[in-house]
């Protein structure tokens, strides 16, 4: 028996399985975020144009990559329905994703990608 | 309403009303394990096309070759597709089978078209003078992206699976968890597009 509680200001829904995901209407405001996220990420290419300069990698990365963490983890969280879940499923994806992470650092770090600007606080000259 | 608690549920298996030895969908869990591990291997990819972009000695590099405004419409047509698949894990959970067909028709049409603008993208750059083989740039991104592609296409084909099955009659709210298994799939691609579409794009 599906039990259900739906209306245009409603912003979560309750299904059979007794959990509650976001309406309709959450989902489509959750994807304009993402949507004005990534338009904002696609401004930093015309970065020369509006500000004179071309941008140094260090303020690209600085301005990317929490956009692309925020857009990553909104989709985990609430496409993926990951914060309404039984928290096993967000304990076995983190393992993942760490390890993940873990391991392409250490890869990186292996093959000398870094620049010598961002370790020589390791140096001793 | 389903007893969940009878003497045909099978131990350890969950869903569909049936009880598991964790209390939860081990189809769910399965896929979960799946995306985690892939996880590795994406990070595998994008680290190693991280190493070797700028490491050719000739032929083309990335500020050769990307079209950044071309690229960013594809990005948009895949997050589309994520809402729409969230959409239509929506639609069938509350009973709404002819919203969901449209809404999963709807999703496998949007990554069509991301796949079309994969191969536009891969048949210009080529046509440049980007091949696979041409240097190791081209090796790890076609690798990369081409990876990512052949997942977006396996998913397609998950929903086309769905839709013939909900067009049978063969996909009922009872069965909601099989489209919300294969959301999960197809979210996970889009999270990785993300990671790609600022790592390898919009970094130089």
């Amino acid at each position: 028996m599906t039990t259900t509680m739906e209306g245009p200001d409603v912003d979560h829904v309750e299904t059979a399985d007794h959990v509650e995901h976001p309406s309709d209407l959450k989902y489509v405001k959750i994807a304009l975020f993402l949507v004005a996220l990534t338009a904002l990420e696609v401004a930093t290419y015309f970065w020369e144009d509006i500000f004179g300069s071309a941008p140094s990698t260090g303020a690209l990365v600085a301005v990317l990559f929490p956009m692309m963490v925020i857009k990553f983890g909104t989709v985990i969280l609430y496409f993926m329905h990951l914060r309404y879940d039984n928290p096993l499923f967000k304990r076995v994806f983190l393992f993942g994703l760490v390890l993940a992470v873990i391991v392409f650092l250490v890869a990186l770090t292996a093959f000398e990608f870094w620049d010598d600007q961002y370790l020589k606080f390791l140096r001793r000259d | 309403m389903t007893d969940t608690a009878t003497a045909d549920a099978v131990p350890g298996r969950a869903g569909h009303g049936e009880t598991s030895a964790t209390g939860i969908s081990n189809e769910k869990l399965g896929m979960w394990v799946f995306l985690a591990s892939d996880c590795l291997l994406f990070g595998g990819l994008i680290s190693t096309y991280l190493l070797l972009r700028h490491r050719s000695v000739q032929g083309l590099g990335p500020e050769d070759v990307f079209d950044i405004p071309f690229t960013s419409v594809s990005s948009f047509v895949l997050l589309m597709s994520s809402l729409t698949m969230a959409l239509a894990v929506a639609s069938i959970a509350r009973g709404d089978v002819r919203r969901n067909r449209a809404w999963l028709a709807t999703t496998a049409m949007l990554g069509a078209v991301f796949i079309g603008g994969q191969v536009y993208e891969f048949t210009t750059f080529y046509r440049e003078g980007l091949g696979y083989t041409t240097n190791i740039f081209g090796s790890a991104f076609y690798t990369l992206t081409g990876f990512h592609g052949v997942h977006v296409s396996v998913g397609i084909v998950m929903l086309m699976s769905l839709l013939v099955m909900s067009l049978r009659g063969n996909l009922g709210p009872d069965r909601a968890e099989s489209v919300e298994i294969v959301g999960l799939y197809w979210h996970f691609v889009d999270i990785v597009w993300i990671v790609i579409f600022t790592v390898v794009y919009l970094i130089p």
